[in-house]
Formats: structure tokens, C-alpha cells, sequence
């Protein structure tokens, strides 16, 4: 049920191109930082970026190792949970399929893991088929560590808090294990379009 | 706290406005009277959602600024001179209109009187109203937690709930305040000046020794900066629960 609120207009130039905004969404200039505790600082001497999958199989890169990889240059829009949304951001990282290659994908779901051990949980297939990356520069800029510097996921059809920053891991599971923020309350999956915000929805 | 997470659906339910309160010439507390509230924990937040009479919808997120207190719910705005949502709730809401509006939601950012350690709260601007509920939830119980609140605002005009904070801590010697002004101050001003800093929190907060539960709350660079000082004086940073505005002043 919606009903209308007196005096209520709105200034609706932050609706945003037609199709381009998901319901409950505003379209915002700036680069709103959320995070549930302080910001960590990884050296890049320290970094290290783990694929393990059920049989215990893991590959490690370091950061020079990373940057070695192929990588893409993508412009998407994000949405986070808190309604704003942000159109045509630039990101550089490497794809999740260049990261999964030698991996058998058959598990269901990875749960991904952070420095800071911030944690999030998706299906495998959101994170394959050129639709994730591991993103270490935003804007032609190294990737700030408010945003999740060295360098964070980056899976833009989901919710963003799905696009964990400081990733550490990702660990191929059978089983679906619910993360941080959908242990507390919010949607298992996190489709913006469906507008599902928080479990149930 | 796994009471958020076990409740089912979060159903947009009707808010009648029923107090406004003028906390200063840019921040208003609303009540809202929500019938099937379910209740909630102090740091928790609700969501928002305004109709105009087209059916174009607008969304926001607001801290709670109070405990639970059946099915009254209390946010406090801070007027964002270019937002959409946050100068009508301040200036053009009346008591009696209704809104929707569903939740609590978040449950990190949470606390409850009962622990037993000390709790260091610390407050950027309108980043003031999540603590405010622990405050009052606190304030409320016969608990033994020492509450410090370092509350950070531009002006002496700008501190929010100032009169009911200073009242709470001169009859309740758990709450200890301490206030600093970031953009000048009158002559009669007795409390810090500047933005907090490392020195400020040696002084003022609790040092990492009494193993306080730390939450700060603010715009994005005063949390930024708070709490990567307070990893730095050796509070552990699962010790430190942060919710940061964006510029936008969206929230949390």
C-alpha cells in the first residue's frame, strides 16, 4: 500500500535516465563511503588475492603477480543498499573468469572474504560470464582505500555491498553461508531491480 | 545480534507524526506514532518513503535517535541544502501527516545497557542521533557502563540535543561529555575547539586499556579520520563500529 504524503513533490532531478535507475533509488554525483568499522590499510608488500575451492585447491596471487593478469576496463552503474546509485563509473581490474579459470566452477556459491574480514556471499554464476571483477583503480586512479583499496570486487548488478572492498579470498563453496550484511537482516542475493533490500523482500 | 535477521519480511507500515521537535536552526527531530512497530535496538536504522501525489516515490534511510519505546519511533534530520528529502522533513512536515516507513534495519551498529564495559561514543555532526539512543537507552537502565561522548559540531548553535545531554550528565556521573567546535566558538565557550584530533582522544576518550566498545558516527571524513586514530592508539578494530554519511548526505 503507498498513499500520498501531503505537500510531498520531490525534485526528481535525481531520477535519472529512464531505465538506467532501479526502484527506490536516487542518482547521486558524489561516492558515498560505507563501511561497519575503520578503514584497513594493506601494504601492497603484504597483499595477496586466494581462489580455494572444496577440494582444498588454492591459487595465490601477490600484487605484482595481479597486475600481471589481463585486464578490462569497464564502465558500469552501481547501486547501493542505502538508495543511491551512481551512473557510469570506471572501473580497471581483472575479470572473476580469468581468476576462476583452473577452477572447477560446479560448486554453487563463493563466500568472499576481506582484510578486515568482512565477508559476503553469492552464486558462483553472478560472479562468471564477464559480470565481476576484482577492481583496482576507479576514475584512472589507484582505487582509494575508503572504496576498498588496494582493491575491492566489483559485481554491478548486484546491491554493492555485495562488491566486497579489501578483498582477501574467495573460496568456492557447495554450500550457500550467509556473509556480513545478510546475517544481519539484509537479502541473501541482493538484485536491485527486484528491489530486494532485506531478507524477505 | 541475530534479532534483525531472524524477524521475517520488513513490511512498509504508516507513521503519523505526532511531535516535531526544532533541535537547531538545520535539525529536527520527528516522532512518529507507527502502529506494529516491533521494536528495535539503539543504533539501528528505518527506511523511509514519501509519495507525491503522481505516485513519484523517494526513499531514504534515518537513524533511530531513541530506545524502544512501543510504538513511538524518533529520527533526527539534518537539513541537506540540495537534497530532496531532508528540507521537507524539516521544514514542511506537520504533526498529524503520515509517511511510511519500515524497519529496524542494521544490526552492527547496535548496543545495549548490560555489558558491563565502558563505551566511547564519538560524534560527528548529525552523526550524534544513533549514539543519542544508546545515551538515552543507557541513561534508562541501572547498568554499569560508563558512557564518553565526544560530540563534534561547526558551531555552538549547530550541537545537537545539548540542553537534554548536558542535563543527563550533570545527574548521571556514567555519562561524561566533552564537545569541540570546528568552526569557531563565542567568548563564554568552555569546551574544545577544532576538529578531533590524536591528542583530543588521548585526553577525552577511553583509552584502549579499559577495552571500550567504540562507535563513531559521522560525515565520512570525520569517521575516516576517528577511526583509523583509534586503531592507531591500539583499540582493536573489531572494536571500533563506524557509520559514515556520504557527502551526499545520504545514510546511514
Amino acid at each position: 500500500m503507498s498513499f500520498v504524503t501531503r505537500g510531498f513533490r520531490g525534485r526528481r532531478r535525481d531520477e535519472g535516465p529512464e531505465g538506467r535507475v532501479p526502484p527506490g533509488q536516487y542518482v547521486t554525483a558524489d561516492f558515498p563511503v560505507l563501511s561497519a568499522g575503520p578503514t584497513p590499510r594493506i601494504p601492497f608488500d603484504d597483499w595477496e588475492l586466494t581462489v580455494r575451492d572444496r577440494d582444498g585447491i588454492e591459487v595465490a596471487w601477490t600484487w605484482d603477480e595481479f597486475q600481471e593478469l589481463p585486464t578490462e576496463r569497464v564502465t558500469v552503474d552501481i547501486h547501493c543498499v542505502t538508495k543511491w546509485s551512481k551512473l557510469d563509473t570506471t572501473w580497471e581490474g581483472v575479470s572473476l573468469d580469468v581468476l576462476l579459470a583452473d577452477f572447477d566452477t560446479e560448486s554453487g556459491y563463493a563466500l568472499v572474504r576481506s582484510y578486515g574480514d568482512y565477508t559476503t556471499n553469492l552464486p558462483l554464476a553472478d560472479l562468471t560470464g564477464g559480470k565481476a571483477w576484482v577492481a583496482y583503480a576507479y576514475d584512472d586512479e589507484p582505487l582509494a582505500p575508503e572504496h576498498g583499496g588496494p582493491a575491492r570486487l566489483l559485481v554491478p548488478h548486484l546491491y554493492f555491498w555485495k562488491s566486497a572492498k579489501w578483498v582477501k579470498e574467495v573460496v568456492l563453496v557447495d554450500r550457500d553461508t550467509p556473509g556480513f550484511w545478510e546475517r544481519y537482516g539484509y537479502h541473501n542475493y541482493g538484485d536491485p531491480w527486484r528491489e530486494q533490500r532485506y531478507a524477505g523482500d | 545480534m541475530a534479532r534483525t535477521a531472524l524477524r521475517g519480511r520488513l513490511s512498509w507500515l504508516v507513521a503519523e507524526v505526532v511531535e516535531l521537535i526544532d533541535e537547531t536552526p538545520r535539525v529536527r527531530s520527528v516522532v512518529f506514532d507507527v502502529p506494529g512497530w516491533t521494536g528495535h535496538l539503539p543504533g539501528q536504522h528505518v527506511d523511509i518513503r514519501l509519495t507525491a501525489e503522481d505516485g513519484y516515490q523517494a526513499q531514504r534511510s534515518y537513524s533511530i535517535a531513541a530506545p524502544e519505546d512501543g510504538d513511538r519511533v524518533v529520527i533526527t534530520v539534518e537539513r541537506v541544502d540540495e537534497g530532496e528529502v531532508s528540507p521537507f522533513l524539516v521544514e514542511d512536515l506537520m504533526v498529524g501527516d503520515r509517511i511510511e516507513l519500515r524497519g529496524p534495519i542494521g544490526g552492527y551498529f547496535v548496543w545495549e545497557p548490560g555489558s558491563g564495559q565502558p563505551v566511547q561514543l564519538l560524534a560527528g555532526g548529525s552523526g550524534i542521533a544513533p549514539l543519542m539512543a544508546m545515551i538515552r537507552a543507557a541513561a534508562a537502565s541501572p547498568g554499569p557502563e560508563s558512557i564518553r561522548l565526544l560530540s563534534s559540531a561547526r558551531t555552538e548553535d549547530d550541537l545537537i540535543y545539548r540542553k537534554e545531554l548536558d542535563s543527563l550528565a550533570e545527574r548521571d556521573s556514567r555519562l561524561d561529555i566533552t564537545y569541540t567546535l570546528t568552526r569557531g566558538h563565542g567568548p563564554g565557550w568552555k569546551g574544545q575547539v577544532g576538529r578531533v584530533d590524536r591528542v583530543m582522544l588521548e585526553r577525552f576518550a577511553w583509552p584502549p586499556e579499559v577495552e571500550p566498545s567504540c562507535y563513531v558516527c559521522g560525515p565520512t571524513g570525520f569517521v575516516e579520520t576517528v577511526a583509523s586514530i583509534l586503531v592507531d592508539l591500539g583499540h582493536p578494530p573489531d572494536r571500533v563500529r563506524t557509520e559514515r554519511f556520504g557527502p551526499s548526505g545520504g545514510h546511514p
